[in-house]
């Protein structure tokens, strides 16, 4: 143990036998065995030998040398690989010599300071008395001392009147900061009804807006859908895109199950149904041509295609809503009008009339 | 010609007229079934010689057959082959996914048993029996397409099985979409145009020949460019990330750490 | 009045002087310059934390001066050919320019996010290891309650970062996050038009995020962090126990100059291989997602790591729990997720509080326990670790099917119920194993380690001769705080409460199993009964 850090030490507190905590729980034997102290130093090769402290001394500089070297090769690399606009191999060099350089400049300078420290720089064990958190007696009195001197020249522990009125005036000031965060959007609790397919609105390939014939539907074919009047031009693109995305599916008639309430809202096989699912609006978009299952990629929301888009398996509970399409003079398919419930995730009032 | 001739000639026409009505009734109702589902590809369908279409159905016959029944009408155990088309027959064998191999959730690609002429052969003569998606010219499978519209379309149709840097994606049941990155311009337009087991078909009229040049020239695009920022880590996104995060750079800094602590000898 | 310790710099000797003359540094150096600071590996890991932060500040300053969070629709015209002609939103925009034409661009934004994950995980680790060896004992509860904010912050730094890019990945987290706020009872939809400034996905969310990801929460963090070293220093440091530390002292080396040199090489360090990393591993490559759009969808998305927990929970989740009161939807297949994770996190905040209340100890706690002196408590940590394991496994379903050709659905299923039954299996075998383990410390401090020597007695009996430990070893293994369980007993106005009957019976729970330190009277006896087989020995072998 070296003496000269000792005597810059703190220095020992007596305050820990001022108090008796409660022990709790806690069991304490008289015949513990007793602390041998601190372990006796292990000297170092480099303490012990001029060789290895030398060998030290050159790994250290060697290190440091390595760094002053990193980094001015990532000053020269800079210059020396720059980005040719489109040619991606001159980003990858760009990237890749700059970052070796830096790695280098960093990783010398701190590995050679840590084998600085352990080889190099006393390693004794040294010890510091703690002294208790809290503060001593006499400066919790003072300071027990100070708050009264404060109440008393206040008087705000004698002024009632006072004090409640400020604290009504604090509680009360705050308010107007919460407003003021009013107009961070308008409710969309409206707007969450209804999406732009309406009746007669051609249904169209995403994104490229061709509209589709019921005659290009092929059995096992899927269509991405959106409304043929969606354009990527419109400010409202996404949020009506992200309502009105469309899947088109045509299978065999014969395994379709519909309610009667449905049976016309397909046509020959054809069906169309929201893609936004009904968990939390991740696109629905994995068909299984074999099986009829829609798979949502995000939680594995799993839906019956044929079964009017029931789900079998994941944490969606409700079907997706199916829109109407019949086709029309030409050949083109068609929304017989908007969906009849809102479509995507659940909120609390979706159902309300 | 006498009595006995012509009636001998008449014996010997019938096996031929047994095959010339099976023939028109197969080809009824792959016509038939066409009509109803296939959308005809544009592309120039190879002409196939006889010989080609005989070596096929020999090695249908032995191959495919004890599966897909000897007409490729389909058996419990495998579909029917009417209608598939050449680039279907293409696609399977030379992937060598078929023949198929024990029961599994999906078909595997495994080691390719026919050769090229095999392959060939095989596809012209189902082709022979139906009418069906036809092997893609060279000409459509050039990367010479719109990249952007190539990313695109692959986004939208595609990504959501293949994930969007085409390392593949799962499905129900243990099936899934496999990757892409070691696949030729040919499967992905095969496999495109025939929709192979519970991929959905796109026909040309959903995603257009040149579209599907887009697509093609897209995935080419991805195979061919590495990432500017290093090792890409399988693509899959922050999972393999984290992984690499929690293992090798907190890992390889702990211990570091444990260096650090460590007493110099 | 300075002196230097070295009159030959006189630059040094001049500055030195001219700072303490209007700043008084020389009170602070004496203070703070030989503080002793306790030297193990484990202790670094906050640092890490820390230095990655510094790199976040560093990195993330260089990115906002050319990132352009606007969500206006543009078109792009840049060098990344496949996205050429492409419409996405300026954010976007902004990001691939980074990446693809600024020198050094994507190596910054790789750093960037490198380090966000080492943050979050050396943080994580650093939790672990001040759970698992009882740091968060007095006086510093108060500090494990800050470390926790810092942890939750950090969640919230990375979540708004990466989803600034507003690419497809991200894009469809925020659509999750969307959902999820929709399906809060009355005021979902609310909260969802004030987030997004109307329908989802609007013009505004990006900027916001921006304002909270480079503003708000790193002010936060700071705060917090001064707040965390701040104590820190006034408690100093833990330390391991072992002879000559106890409680009212504390043993290492000074600040100046070990520390000095160890902690600001190890940042360098730190920095070095967060750049090592990010110069060889791509990271978050937005332009193969393109721009984000409701409609298409990459297979295999996922959440950064440490938001991983909270989408495995929705994951995880059964089927058809949603219903209906009336007209009213009530989500509860969010509502059970969202509940469970903020349960969870409410416990890990609060642990400190209940092991404080069950102990009843008072006296303030500078010496570590090795985690199998606390059995239960090692038992809990690892229970809670299974469980936020297995909602994070929940996370990668589909990758975890897909490599290794697993049915989704059987995976997901298993999960299910291991979320339930791991972490009891987890309790059990982790305690039992702490017992064990502390038996065999018992067994070697009283009787000492086996020599591997066989020595037969004159009577026929084989023993192993063993070697009595050094007293500094047998030290460690006998120095750990011993507790009991209480009975309830009443209180002083003679009432056995229900408060009194709990802590009675958690007390049962955490200390019923219990292996006390061999004392010094058992080693003696055990060392008397050895001397006696020594002699025995010699005179057998003598005679």
């Amino acid at each position: 143990m070296s003496e000269d850090s000792k005597d810059l030490a703190k220095v020992s507190d007596t305050r820990y036998s001022e108090h008796e905590y409660e022990l709790g729980l806690r069991v304490t034997h008289e015949d513990a065995v007793v602390d041998p102290g601190l372990e006796p130093h292990r000297v170092r090769m480099t303490d012990k030998s001029v060789k290895h402290e030398n060998t030290a001394v050159r790994q250290v500089t060697a290190l440091f040398v390595l760094s002053i070297l990193g980094s001015a090769f990532a000053l020269y690399a800079y210059f020396a690989f720059p980005i040719e606009l489109g040619n991606m191999a001159s980003v990858r060099s760009n990237t890749l010599f700059l970052g070796l350089g830096i790695t280098l400049g960093l990783l010398g300078i701190g590995i050679g300071a840590v084998h600085w420290a352990k080889t190099l720089m006393p390693d004794n064990e040294v010890t510091e008395d703690r002294h208790l958190t809290r503060g001593s007696d006499e400066k919790r009195a003072a300071a027990v001392e100070i708050i009264s001197l404060a109440s008393q020249e206040s008087g705000f522990s004698r002024r009632k009147l006072i004090r409640r009125t400020l604290y009504g005036a604090l509680a009360f000031f705050p308010l107007p900061g919460l407003f003021l965060f009013g107009d961070l959007g308008p409710n969309v609790s409206e707007k969450l009804r209804h999406t732009t397919w309406k009746k007669g609105t051609k249904l169209a390939r995403d994104p490229s807006q061709r509209a589709i014939k019921a005659a290009d539907v092929t059995i096992g074919s899927v269509f991405h859908v959106i409304p043929e009047d969606l354009s990527p031009d419109d400010p409202e693109y996404l949020e009506k895109k992200s309502k009105a995305a469309v899947l088109l599916v045509r299978v065999d008639p014969s395994e379709l199950i519909e309610t009667e309430e449905r049976k016309g809202w397909s046509y020959q096989g054809i069906v169309a149904y929201s893609k936004i699912c009904t968990h939390v609006g991740c696109p629905v978009a994995l068909y299984e041509q074999h099986t009829h299952h829609l798979l949502c990629p995000c939680h594995q929301s799993t839906f019956d295609l044929v079964d009017g888009c029931k789900v079998i398996f994941g944490p969606a509970t409700r079907a997706l809503p199916q829109l109407p399409i019949t086709v029309d003079k030409d050949g083109y398919l068609v929304a017989q009008s908007d969906f009849l419930e809102p479509v995507g995730p659940s909120f609390w009032d979706r159902s309300v009339k | 010609m006498t009595k006995f001739t012509r009636k001998l000639n008449g014996m010997r026409r019938r096996p031929m007229a047994l095959g010339i009505v099976l023939f028109a009734g197969l080809l009824a109702v792959g016509t038939g079934y066409s009509a109803v589902n296939a959308a005809v590809s544009p592309k120039s369908q190879t002409q196939h010689s006889a010989e080609e279409i005989a070596l096929g159905k020999k090695l249908f016959l032995s191959n495919c057959a004890s599966c897909h029944g000897k007409n490729a009408e389909g058996t419990a155990n495998a579909p029917s082959l009417i209608g598939v088309g050449e680039a279907s027959v293409d696609f399977q064998v030379s992937t060598g996914r078929m023949p198929g191999a024990a029961s599994g959730p999906q078909l595997e690609v495994k080691p390719v048993q026919f050769t090229e002429e095999q392959i060939s052969a095989l596809a012209a003569y189902v082709g022979s029996i139906s009418e069906g998606p036809a092997i893609p010219d060279q000409s459509i499978l050039q990367p010479s397409g719109d990249l952007n519209t190539g990313g695109e379309l692959f986004r939208t149709n595609c990504a959501m099985c293949h994930n969007a840097a085409g390392a593949g994606g799962a499905l129900t049941q243990g099936k899934y979409a496999p990757n892409l990155m070691g696949s030729s311009a040919k499967t992905i337009y095969e496999a495109m145009v025939t929709g192979p087991q519970n991929m959905p078909v796109f026909n040309d009229e959903n995603i257009t020949p040149q579209e599907k040049n887009d697509i093609i020239t897209y995935l080419s695009y991805l195979q061919t460019n590495r990432s500017v920022g290093g090792e890409e880590l399988g693509n899959l996104g922050p999972v393999t990330e984290g992984l690499l995060a929690w293992l090798g750079l907190l890992g390889l800094i702990v211990a570091i750490t444990v260096w650090l602590g460590a007493k110099s000898n | 009045m300075s002196t230097a310790p070295t009159k030959k710099n006189g630059f040094l000797t001049g500055t030195a002087n001219y700072v303490d003359e209007r700043v008084g540094v020389a009170g602070i150096l004496k203070e703070f310059g030989r503080k002793i600071f306790p030297d193990h590996w484990s202790f670094m890991l906050g640092e890490v934390a820390l230095y990655s932060f510094l790199v976040l500040l560093l990195s993330g300053t260089f990115l906002t001066f050319f990132f352009d969070p606007s969500m206006a629709p543009t078109v792009y015209e840049g060098s990344y050919a496949p996205l050429k002609g492409a419409h996405m939103s300026v954010a976007y925009s902004s990001s691939l320019d980074i990446s693809f034409e600024i020198r050094g661009g994507l190596l910054m934004r790789q750093v960037h996010h490198w380090s966000a994950l080492l943050f979050v995980a050396a943080a994580g680790l650093h939790m672990l290891r001040v759970f698992f060896t009882g740091a968060f004992r007095k006086p510093r509860e108060l500090n494990w309650v800050v470390g926790f904010v810092l942890f939750v912050l950090g969640m919230a730094a990375g979540f708004t970062g990466y989803s600034l890019p507003d690419d497809l990945l991200s894009g469809n987290g925020l659509r999750i996050i969307d959902g999820m706020i929709k399906g809060i009872p009355y005021i979902g939809t609310s909260i969802s038009s004030g987030l997004f400034g109307g329908e989802f996905p609007g013009t505004n969310i990006v900027g916001r995020l921006y304002s909270l990801h480079i503003m708000l929460v790193p002010a936060f963090i700071l705060v917090f962090l001064a707040l965390h070293l701040f104590m820190l220093v006034i408690h100093k440091h833990t330390h391991y126990s072992g002879p000559g530390r106890k409680d009212t002292n504390v043993v290492g080396y000074p600040l100046m100059p070990v520390y000095v040199a160890k902690a600001g090489g190890f940042f360098f360090i730190v920095f070095g291989v967060i750049m090592l990393i990010s110069t060889f591993f791509t990271i978050n490559p937005i332009w193969n997602y393109g721009g984000y759009d409701p409609s298409p969808v990459s297979a295999g998305t996922q959440p950064d790591w440490y938001i991983g927990w909270l989408d495995g929970a929705l994951r995880l989740a059964p089927t058809g729990i949603e219903f209906m009161i009336g007209d009213y939807t009530v989500s509860t297949n969010i509502l059970l997720p969202l509940v469970i994770s903020l349960v969870f996190l409410a416990a890990v905040a609060i642990y400190p509080f209940i092991e404080n209340w069950v102990t009843g100890d008072k006296r303030e706690h500078h010496v570590l326990d090795r985690p199998r002196n606390a059995p239960t408590r090692t038992a809990i940590g690892a229970a809670g670790v299974t469980f936020y394991a297995v909602l994070w496994a929940g996370a990668s379903t589909d990758l975890i099917a897909t490599n290794f050709k697993m049915s989704l659905n059987q995976v997901l299923v298993s999960m299910q119920i291991s979320l339930i039954v791991l972490p009891f299996v987890a309790f059990f075998v982790t305690k039992r194993l702490c017992l064990a383990l502390q038996r065999k410390d018992r067994e070697i401090a009283i009787h000492g380690r086996e020599s591997g020597r066989i020595v037969r007695l004159p009577h026929g009996e084989y023993i192993e001769v063993h070697e009595p430990l050094d007293p500094h070893d047998l030290y460690k293994l006998v120095d750990f705080k011993d507790y009991k369980p209480t009975l309830a007993r009443p209180n002083a106005q003679g009432k056995i409460t229900v408060g009194i009957r709990v802590r009675a019976a958690m007390s049962k729970f955490y200390f019923e199993d219990r292996i006390s330190p061999a004392t010094q009277t058992e080693i003696d006896e055990a060392a008397h009964h050895n001397h006696e087989i020594e002699a025995e020995v010699k005179k057998a072998i003598e005679g």
